[in-house]
């Protein structure tokens, strides 16, 4: 009677050799299905956690510095870039039209309403969604995980809401943080490749943004928070296969995360245009 | 030659396992096993790698599932509660992993103290306990280093520690000895030996070692002299008390093969039985 994926079941039923392509398709399809209903039981599990005791808040804290703290430096030198890339790449098409002070409008509804949260959620889920499996991986393979539960701890309570948690309230500072090194890079950029007024660039990247593209630059980074840290935990407490199966679950993590931040972007990306034009 | 468990003559077990079947993808591991632990009594499982040894205490701990029969652990029918009804039965059960299975970014104090912490034990009551219980594994200056800097015995000793800090009635050993020197080896049992004899607790210990069995059944703790001796030499009822609370439980082939006293198993002619001997 296993209601978590952590609760092992023995084999429910002896499984045939398949002999048919129908059949192994078959099987492939419901192994598939089986991992849906296993990552959706884990993170509703991890959700319901959060807001019941008891709560972990010192995992959640060394959580909140690894994946806040610890990833500062790839999102300043990586936002500074973005940004001063983005200046360069549009101010050579606002050249031809003698338009060059539009960019710090581009620039700054371009990184907060879409590359911030993107780049932000691919980087950390590179850094973080890949740490998350492999320490939870190698716990489960050292049967760290099986003591856990031994002991009468709830490994979803101890080690996937503290990730979650932390990932959830992380990502959208490291984005605010993402967003404001961009514009400082294309400040840098527009400043000294364009001969702008850093004043103007600002002024105009301010007076650009209205709330809607807050709103959806501050949503987005929650959601891929809660993708980043549930697929680091799943493919981590899924290992199977010993140390090799841990690499394995490490470069899942790491492809499956980028691709459904990407998948969510783009459906996140309609609705807050959706809800801008019915609501702002 | 399967003897029938034996009945508690009316004391519920402590562990009882009916008709329990266990497989994977590639065959059934225990077919039918049905054995029972009485209350401080020291079963002794006796079986070659890959016999279920360890299937067997991880269902006894409800980390496994049984695909069919029964289970029932401190009266509770095991095999039928969801993980969270588990979780607060757990407490009442140590276990002991092969490996140690401690946690190898905490220090050997916070490993031990884990379990307190867990159970919401006040935080000047835990470090005298921890002390306590690592001055009983005889490891009170390792509280500040990592698993990762402790020899394989040291963490079997440090598991055994963390498994008894909040003195369980109940105590699993997956192979506690397996893969270390006869010296060490021998520390573990001594350990074991007084667990049993000083707090009384239940053991399910699995092995393939059949001497650690033997060392259990006979020899005990002697609380006024503080030290091991053989039954014969010293107190004789509750030598014969200790000898008769220690039984043995062979697999083989998915089945319980041999349930029985110690003099049974070294009496037996069985060929298979022999094999542990060597």
């Amino acid at each position: 009677m296993a209601d978590t994926p952590l609760q092992v079941t023995g084999r429910q039923k002896k499984q045939e050799e398949a002999v048919s392509v129908v059949e192994v398709l078959g099987d492939a399809a419901k192994r598939s299905v089986a991992a849906v209903q296993d990552y959706a039981l884990l993170s509703g599990r991890a959700v319901a956690n959060i807001f019941t005791s008891p709560h972990y808040f010192q995992d959640t804290l060394e959580q909140m510095d690894f994946i806040g703290a610890g990833s500062l430096p790839i999102i300043m030198l990586s936002g500074f870039f973005i940004g001063t890339v983005m200046v360069l790449q549009t101010a050579s098409q606002f050249i031809r039209f003698g338009q060059t002070s539009l960019t710090g409008d581009v620039v700054a509804i371009a990184l907060v309403r879409e590359l911030g949260p993107a780049f932000t959620g691919l980087l950390v889920t590179g850094r973080c969604a890949t740490g998350i499996a492999s320490e939870l991986g190698s716990m489960l393979v050292t049967e760290q995980v099986d003591a856990m539960r031994a002991m009468g701890t709830d490994p979803s309570r101890k080690l996937v809401a503290p990730r979650l948690l932390a990932a959830v309230l992380m990502m959208p500072l490291l984005t605010a943080l993402m967003d404001f090194i961009g514009l400082l890079g294309g400040c840098a950029a527009s400043v000294f490749s364009l001969r702008l007024s850093a004043i103007e660039f600002w002024r105009r990247a301010i007076d650009a943004l209205d709330f809607a593209d807050l709103m959806q630059g501050f949503t987005k980074p929650v959601v891929f928070g809660f993708i980043l840290a549930t697929i680091g935990c799943y493919k981590g407490l899924t290992v199977r296969g010993g140390t090799q199966g841990v690499g394995r679950a490490t470069t899942s993590a790491a492809v499956v995360g980028s691709v459904m931040i990407i998948v969510a972007d783009a459906f996140l990306t309609k609705l807050a245009l959706y809800l801008s034009d019915k609501i702002f | 030659m399967s003897t029938p468990a034996k009945e508690g003559a009316g004391f519920e077990p402590a562990i009882a396992f009916k008709d329990v079947w266990m497989g994977f993808d590639d065959g059934d591991v225990l077919r039918g096993v049905t054995f029972q632990v009485q209350e401080r009594e020291t079963l002794i499982l006796l079986g070659e790698t890959g016999t279920g040894k360890t299937l067997t205490l991880k269902m006894a701990a409800g980390l496994l599932t049984p695909d069919s029969g029964s289970v029932v652990v401190l009266g509770n029918e095991v095999s039928g509660m969801r993980e969270s009804q588990l979780l607060p039965l757990r407490r009442k059960i140590g276990f002991v992993f092969q490996e140690g299975a401690l946690f190898d970014s905490m220090p050997v104090a916070e490993n031990v103290a884990y379990r307190l912490r867990e159970d919401g034990v006040a935080e000047e009551e835990i470090e005298p306990r921890v002390r306590e219980v690592l001055q009983f594994v005889e490891l009170e200056d390792t509280l500040e280093q990592l698993p990762s800097e402790l020899s394989g015995g040291m963490r079997r000793r440090v598991s055994i520690a963390r498994a008894l800090v909040n003195r369980p009635p109940i105590v699993l050993y997956d192979s506690p000895t397996a893969g270390l020197d006869p010296v060490t080896s021998q520390t573990i049992i001594t350990l074991i030996l007084r667990l049993r004899d000083l707090y009384g607790v239940t053991s399910l210990l699995a092995t393939h070692r059949l001497q650690d069995g033997f060392a259990l059944a006979n020899f005990h703790f002697d609380p006024e002299t503080k030290r091991v001796v053989a039954n014969a030499r010293n107190g004789n009822a509750a030598a014969a008390a200790n000898a008769a609370r220690t039984r043995f439980l062979v697999y083989r082939d998915g089945g319980v093969y041999f349930e029985g006293e110690p003099a049974e198993i070294a009496n037996s002619e069985d060929a298979y039985l022999k094999r542990f001997l060597v």
